[in-house]
This record gives C-alpha cells, sequence and structure tokens, in this order.
C-alpha cells in the first residue's frame, strides 16, 4: 500500500490556494466530489484527465465563475479573507480582475475579438482603476511583450491574429496586473505543434522570471510535464491520485493514471 | 561522521493493474550514509539499483519503510514527507544526475543549465557566468553555449545535463550512470567535481556501469541482488 | 348634498393631457432619480398624441410639471421655431393653460432636444431633456439585463476601453453627442444628445435637469450642484467642438455653439445654434434694450 504523505514541516509559508471538499451536481450528474487542492506560492499544479471529468469546472470555480453545491476556497493574500466562494458578485469581480488571470482554450472567451490587442490588455487595467492613457498603454504593451507578443501588431483585433497570438494576448491580459494566480485551461489545446511548443516556452520562462504560481488544465500530458511541478489526476469527478510531476509519470499507483501514463508513452 | 541518510526497511514494488499482477524491485533495504561518504551500489541488472535511486528521489513511492534525511531544516523523512518540501529539497539539497537531458524547446544550454542558480535565487548574470563556466569545463563547445541543447548530439547533451546536475553542492546526490558513454574529458571533469563535493562533504550513492571510473572515490559497496542477504562490504579508502 | 356638487364637472380630458395616475407615477419616479442622480428609473410611458420618439419622454415629464403659471420654452436643436418644437409648444400651452416664451431668461420650463441653451439656467429653471437611448452601455453591452448590473456594480471598465480604442485608432476620442459622463461619481449616463460643448454646462448646474426616453420607458436626473463629468483619460483632456473662435454672420455673435451652413463655393458660414440667443443679440446690435443673460461660456471658453 501506498504511504500517506505527512503534512509539510520545511515550507513554512502557508498555501497560496486552499481548495477544499468542493462537490457540485448538475441535477444528477456529479461534476466535482469532494475536490480537495492545494498549491503553494511559485509552485505549477497541473490537473489532468479526460474531457468530463471535472477539471475545467474546478478551474472554472477557481476563477470564481461558478460557485459549488458546497465547498470551501482560500486564497492567502493580503486583505483576501475568508471563503471565496460566499464573495458577492462585486467583491467577485474586483478580486478575479486583480488577483487572478485565466487563459482560457478558446479565445472568445478570454477576448473582445473586434478590440485592439493592447486594449484587451488595457482592459484589466481599466477595471482595476488606471486611468491615465500614456500608462495603460505602456503597461499593455510591457504585458504584450512578457508574453512575447510582437509590438508592431500591438493594435491589431484578435480576430485578425493566429491561435498562437491570441492565446499570447489572453496571457498578456492575464498577467497585466501580476496576478498571485495564474490560471490556464487548456491554453495549446488546437494550436499547431511548434506553436505549442512557442506558447509553453513562453509560459515556462513566466514561471521561471516571475514565479508565478499556475494551476494548469490539459488532457495533455506532454503539456503538463513540461510545466507542473505537482499532478492532480481526475476521473468523473473525484481525484483519483495527486503527486510530484515525474512521481505521477514514472510511479503512477491508481489504475486510471496507469492507463493514462501508458497511453501517451 | 555525521550521518546525511538513514534508510530503514524500505521497500518498494510495482502494481501493474493492467496486468493485474505486482512484482517486488527491492525489500527491505537499511543502511546509512554519512557526509562526505560515497557509496556504490552494485547488483545485477534488474536488482533495482535505480529503482532504489528514483524512490530516494521520490520519483517512485516507496510502499514502507523510512528513509530519514538530516537536512538543514532538522531530520525529515523521505518517504512520507509532503511533496512541497521534496521539491524544496529537491532544489536545495538533494541532486540527482543521470545521464539524459530534459531538453527544452527554445531555451539554451547557458540558461538551461544557469537555472538551478536562478531558482536558487542568484542573479541573472551571475549565474550564467557560473554556468559558462561549468560548460566549459565538462567540455562544450564556446559556440554551442547560446545554443538550444534540442538539437544537440547524445554526448553533447549529456555533458549539458551534467554542468546543470552539478553546478550547485548538494547535500546529498544520486547518480545514476552519470559516466555512460562519456568522452574522457568530460569523464575526468565529472570525476574531478564529484571529488570536489565529496571533499566538500556531499554524501553520494551511485549506479556505475564502469565503478573504475569512480573507484578512489567509492568508501563503500552494497549489492543489491536479491538472493544475497544484503551486506555491506566495506573497502578500504582508495590509496 | 347631491351628486353634482360632489363630483367635478365633465371634462374631455385631465388637467395636462395625462391622468392623475400616469402624473403620479412621473413624480415618483422623478423624485426617485433626483435621488440617485443619473441612475436610470424605468417607468410605464404613457401615450400621447405623438409617435415614439419625437419626444414623447421629455413631453410627459413637461406635462406632468406644468402648472398654469409656468411660462414654458420648447427648443429643438437649439431652435424654437422648428416645427417639432413649436407643436410641443402649442400642444403644452393648450392642455394646461400655461403661458409660452423664446426667452430662456423667461422660462421656467425648457423642454429640450440636443441642447442646452447658452444662458446659464438658474435655480428656479427646470431643463427637461428628451432622450432617444438612455442606456450609455448599450454599444458595449447589448444585453440590458447585464448593463442594469454593471450599473449596479460601477463596472464600467469598458466604456474606457471604447475611448481607448477610438484613441489609439483615430488619434483622439470620437464621441461627438451623448458624450458618457460620470454623474455624482457613482453612475454613468448618457447626458441625451447633447454635443460635447454642453455638457458641462451641466457640471455643478444650478437648476434641475430631468432627462427623459419615452420610446424606451427610462427616467434620469442631474440634481441641482451635482457633479457632472466626462470620462476622460487622467492624461487626454476632454475637449469640445472647435466653435469658440466662430462668429455668427448674423448675429455678429462670437463664442457660442454654432450651425455650419455650407456654401455654394465650399466654404461654411455659421449662425448660433441656440437661435433665441441669436435673435436677442440682433435686436441688441440694432439698438433694443434686450436682457441679455450671462452665459455659460465666456469668450469662447468655459470658466473652471
Amino acid at each position: 500500500m501506498t504511504l500517506t504523505l505527512d503534512p509539510p514541516r520545511i515550507v513554512k509559508t502557508a498555501p497560496l490556494v486552499q481548495v477544499r471538499g468542493v462537490s457540485k451536481s448538475y441535477g444528477r450528474v456529479v461534476a466535482l466530489r469532494d475536490v480537495a487542492a492545494t498549491v503553494y506560492p511559485g509552485e505549477v499544479l497541473g490537473i489532468v484527465g479526460e474531457s468530463g471529468s471535472g477539471k475545467s469546472t474546478l478551474l472554472r470555480m477557481m476563477n470564481l465563475e461558478e460557485t459549488p453545491d458546497t465547498g470551501s476556497y482560500t486564497l492567502d493574500l493580503p486583505d483576501v479573507d475568508g471563503n471565496l466562494f460566499a464573495l458577492d458578485r462585486f467583491a467577485r469581480r474586483m478580486l478575479c480582475a486583480t488577483r487572478i488571470g485565466i487563459v482560457y482554450q478558446n479565445p472568445h472567451l478570454g477576448l473582445l475579438m473586434k478590440h485592439s490587442s493592447s486594449g484587451n490588455v488595457a482592459e484589466r487595467l481599466l477595471v482595476a482603476g488606471e486611468r491615465r492613457f500614456a500608462v495603460l498603454r505602456e503597461k499593455a504593451k510591457d504585458a504584450l511583450a512578457a508574453s512575447e507578443f510582437p509590438l508592431e501588431r500591438l493594435d491589431a483585433p484578435p480576430i485578425e491574429l493566429s491561435g498562437g497570438m491570441q492565446q499570447r494576448v489572453q496571457l498578456a491580459k492575464a498577467i497585466a496586473l501580476e496576478p498571485a494566480l495564474l490560471l490556464l485551461d487548456e491554453p495549446t489545446t488546437g494550436l499547431d505543434v511548434s506553436v505549442q511548443a512557442l506558447v509553453l516556452d513562453t509560459l515556462k520562462r513566466l514561471q521561471r522570471d516571475r514565479r508565478i504560481t499556475m494551476v494548469i488544465v490539459s488532457h495533455d500530458l506532454g503539456v503538463i510535464r513540461t510545466l507542473a511541478d505537482r499532478v492532480m489526476v481526475m476521473r468523473r469527478g473525484e481525484v483519483v491520485e495527486a503527486g510530484l510531476a515525474d512521481q505521477i509519470f514514472q510511479d503512477p499507483q491508481h489504475a486510471y493514471t496507469q492507463q493514462l501514463v501508458h497511453a501517451k508513452l | 561522521m555525521t550521518p546525511v541518510l538513514d534508510i530503514r526497511g524500505l521497500t518498494k514494488g510495482f502494481t501493474m493493474h493492467h496486468l493485474g499482477q505486482g512484482f517486488a524491485a527491492f525489500d527491505n533495504i537499511s543502511f546509512t550514509v554519512n557526509a562526505g561518504e560515497f557509496v556504490l551500489l552494485k547488483g545485477a541488472n534488474g536488482a533495482g539499483k535505480s529503482t532504489l535511486l528514483r524512490t530516494l528521489y521520490r520519483s517512485y513511492l516507496p510502499q514502507a519503510g523510512a528513509v530519514l534525511f538530516q537536512s538543514a531544516h532538522g531530520q525529515i523523512d523521505l518517504a512520507r514527507a509532503a511533496d512541497i518540501d521534496i521539491t524544496h529539497l529537491r532544489q536545495t539539497e538533494i541532486g540527482f544526475v543521470t545521464q539524459f537531458l530534459v531538453a527544452r524547446p527554445r531555451v539554451s544550454a547557458e540558461v538551461l543549465v544557469a537555472e538551478p542558480l536562478r531558482l536558487a535565487g542568484v542573479a541573472q548574470d551571475e549565474a550564467l557566468k557560473t554556468a559558462r563556466h561549468w560548460l566549459q569545463t565538462f567540455g562544450v563547445k564556446e559556440n554551442l553555449w547560446p545554443a538550444y541543447p534540442t538539437t544537440f548530439s547524445g554526448g553533447e547533451q549529456q555533458k549539458v545535463n551534467l554542468a546543470r546536475a552539478l553546478i550547485r553542492p548538494h547535500k546529498l546526490l544520486l547518480l545514476d550512470e552519470p559516466t555512460a558513454s562519456l568522452d574522457a574529458t568530460a569523464r575526468a571533469a565529472l570525476v574531478q567535481r564529484l571529488s570536489d563535493l565529496k571533499a566538500q562533504g556531499t554524501a553520494m550513492i551511485g549506479v556505475f556501469h564502469h565503478p573504475d571510473d569512480v573507484e578512489h572515490l567509492i568508501d563503500r559497496v552494497i549489492d543489491l541482488t536479491p538472493d544475497i542477504p544484503l551486506q555491506e562490504e566495506r573497502q578500504d579508502v582508495a590509496v | 348634498m347631491s351628486l353634482a356638487n360632489l363630483t367635478k364637472p365633465w371634462a374631455p380630458m385631465s388637467y395636462g393631457f395625462l391622468d392623475a395616475s400616469a402624473k403620479r407615477e412621473l413624480r415618483r419616479k422623478m423624485i426617485k432619480a433626483v435621488c440617485v442622480p443619473g441612475c436610470q428609473m424605468p417607468y410605464a410611458s404613457r401615450e400621447v398624441p405623438m409617435a415614439r420618439g419625437w419626444g414623447t419622454g421629455g413631453l410627459q415629464v413637461s406635462l406632468t410639471l406644468i402648472n398654469p403659471a409656468m411660462r414654458v420654452k420648447v427648443i429643438d436643436q437649439g431652435a424654437d421655431d422648428s416645427v417639432n418644437a413649436a407643436s410641443i409648444r402649442r400642444f403644452l400651452a393648450r392642455v394646461s393653460g400655461a403661458p409660452t416664451t423664446l426667452d430662456t431668461l423667461d422660462a421656467d420650463l425648457i423642454q429640450s432636444r440636443h441642447r442646452i441653451p447658452e444662458e446659464i439656467l438658474r435655480e428656479d429653471q427646470v431643463l427637461v431633456l428628451q432622450v432617444p437611448n438612455p442606456e450609455p452601455l448599450r454599444s458595449v453591452q447589448p444585453n440590458m439585463s447585464i448593463a442594469r448590473q454593471m450599473h449596479g456594480d460601477a463596472d464600467y471598465g469598458r466604456m474606457w476601453l471604447q475611448l481607448y480604442e477610438q484613441i489609439v485608432r483615430s488619434g483622439r476620442v470620437m464621441q461627438g453627442a451623448s458624450y458618457p459622463s460620470m454623474v455624482n461619481g457613482r453612475h454613468v449616463m448618457t447626458p441625451s444628445p447633447i454635443p460635447r460643448w454642453d455638457v458641462p454646462k451641466l457640471h455643478m448646474a444650478r437648476h434641475l435637469t430631468i432627462l427623459s426616453a419615452g420610446r424606451e420607458k427610462r427616467i434620469f436626473a442631474v440634481p441641482p450642484y451635482t457633479r457632472v463629468e466626462p470620462l476622460v483619460f487622467d492624461d487626454v483632456p476632454y475637449r469640445v467642438e472647435d466653435h469658440g473662435g466662430l462668429t455668427c454672420y448674423r448675429s455678429g455673435a462670437t463664442g457660442f455653439f454654432m450651425n455650419e451652413i455650407p456654401q455654394g463655393d465650399g466654404t461654411s458660414t455659421y449662425e448660433v445654434s441656440d437661435s433665441e440667443y441669436g435673435v436677442k443679440a440682433i435686436r441688441a446690435r440694432d439698438g433694443e434694450v434686450v436682457a441679455m443673460g450671462e452665459t455659460w461660456y465666456k469668450d469662447g471658453k468655459m470658466p473652471q
């Protein structure tokens, strides 16, 4: 039998993200059943599982787009207290705008396709109260540069851009306010392999240079293996296994994880 | 002698769910490793030498037993420690050296080598300087430093990997055949680096296909061949 | 006691055309609108003998406020003599017996389409603006339910984004009329399609402004001495139309909002948009003694 792990002793910092006992049903369909997740500052948590496993639902909850039937969600940040699921709409919106960034698989969900790319990034700053045009423009430029977006296309609307570029705009928007938590929902799915590698590389750079805490959801194990420090495997709304990324890939314990890992290799 | 690692009754086996069966890798292993000590693991193919190293590194989850590691934060059981603590120890105190490089697209050799230092909080310039020093030492040609190792030959990739793995001193170093298929210069550089680290007090556990390379470093040999009950044969310290 | 002296004599319609309950609702909604400046209040817009979109919202407010002692002025794009303005003025007078005037200084109630008179309004005057589209968020959020939530949350990021986009694409804010403005630091409203020139007149104005959209059934207000601040970036100042230096070819008045009259040779001449102000200026020039009120703009500039 596997050993149960002790609570952390060396790392004294509190986890940034703590999700506990989250359950959600849509009618008789159980989307999530008693899911827990912990992410420490600077850590990258990967969530894998087939479609319908509840991984995207969990991510949407972390972005406060959805509320579970039961469960709690805390972020260890100054002036952020209590169960975030209990916040009202206004508080949620402010928290999401200033502290949480998200990149969706489908850029249409995260971007205004006909506005300029820089405007999409600037919107975040506007919501946070920035009212100087020059500063907006400068910060939008910086964020786009950080996500390795070609600056000569600064004001091109996303609808005219390629998929990889659209993801970079989303990423720039997500990191514009230097969020405490970056959520990535299948950020490279549907991109060409070469473009996918570039986007992954950008993420890796951000992880290395800015130490952003990330939660990345993907059914692509390669993506998870490249980015994640720790991996959580989900199936039918439940967490079947969680552990260090190399342990999950090299020594999967659960039958489902073995099947998943072997299917990939 | 300060013990760095105290392994007690460590057991590891694998369950293959799709076959409906399991097999044991090693059973009830116990030994200790002191600071500055070099332990060579011996045994037939499949005796579980690499598996043991990976279990100590927690790439594999042990099934029973304890791995008591004397960290800078006090004693901790690597078999049961939380993931986040293991990640921290890997970044600061425990190193793992293989012959395989995990290259990433669009990351240059020098940046890749500097990364452990960057994670430890060393400034970019300083880290790159040190990285270049080790690339030089392991015999990677200077014009390759800013290139992407994904396209390197196996031998060059291995050198980059060694530079990366050994760039900063560790309290415990796990070596999984790092000398395999290495050219003479690089092998000499590696042995020199290991010898320096050992002198600084790094405890090492290694698996070597040709132990002759590191013969003068070996303090102890442990045979993992299952039939033979675990025995420790002490070797004379190399002359 | 007989039935005859307990009831009012028969009349073909209620005083001021609207029935008492309709007026009561409008009064209540106007009070609400005054209490929450800039916030749109829904109301049950009634039928009036005029097509929707021709000022029915403003007309209902005027009909509710009017009494026989109130002097009424009606303007359309600054002019008192356009067909629409004349018709509404005559209708108001007919159903209420109220006297009418063209002079801003004499008026107690001013119903206007798309302009604010050039002479400063006083505390005892009420300005009623006709509003075709009361929702400033419509262009950024077509879903009205969500737009209402956005007002509730003061979520105006998209409004600013619209300005950002205009500056990025055209180098300046392109919004001509209906410039979105923050009222009392809380609600963004459209000041009805008045030109940018007129928006600063609402800021800390002495008079009460009521804005009413008959077709969209929304009423909102700017009470006296209330902040009305056009949405602008801190480093991109608000600009009104460049009319400060133009001179009216008929009256010679300079420094007011002008109507441009294109000429056959490709040039343009200009006349004061506030027609009665122009008329007064001509009469004054011709030697008549005319009471000219103090104007908001002085020498073509709005004093800060």
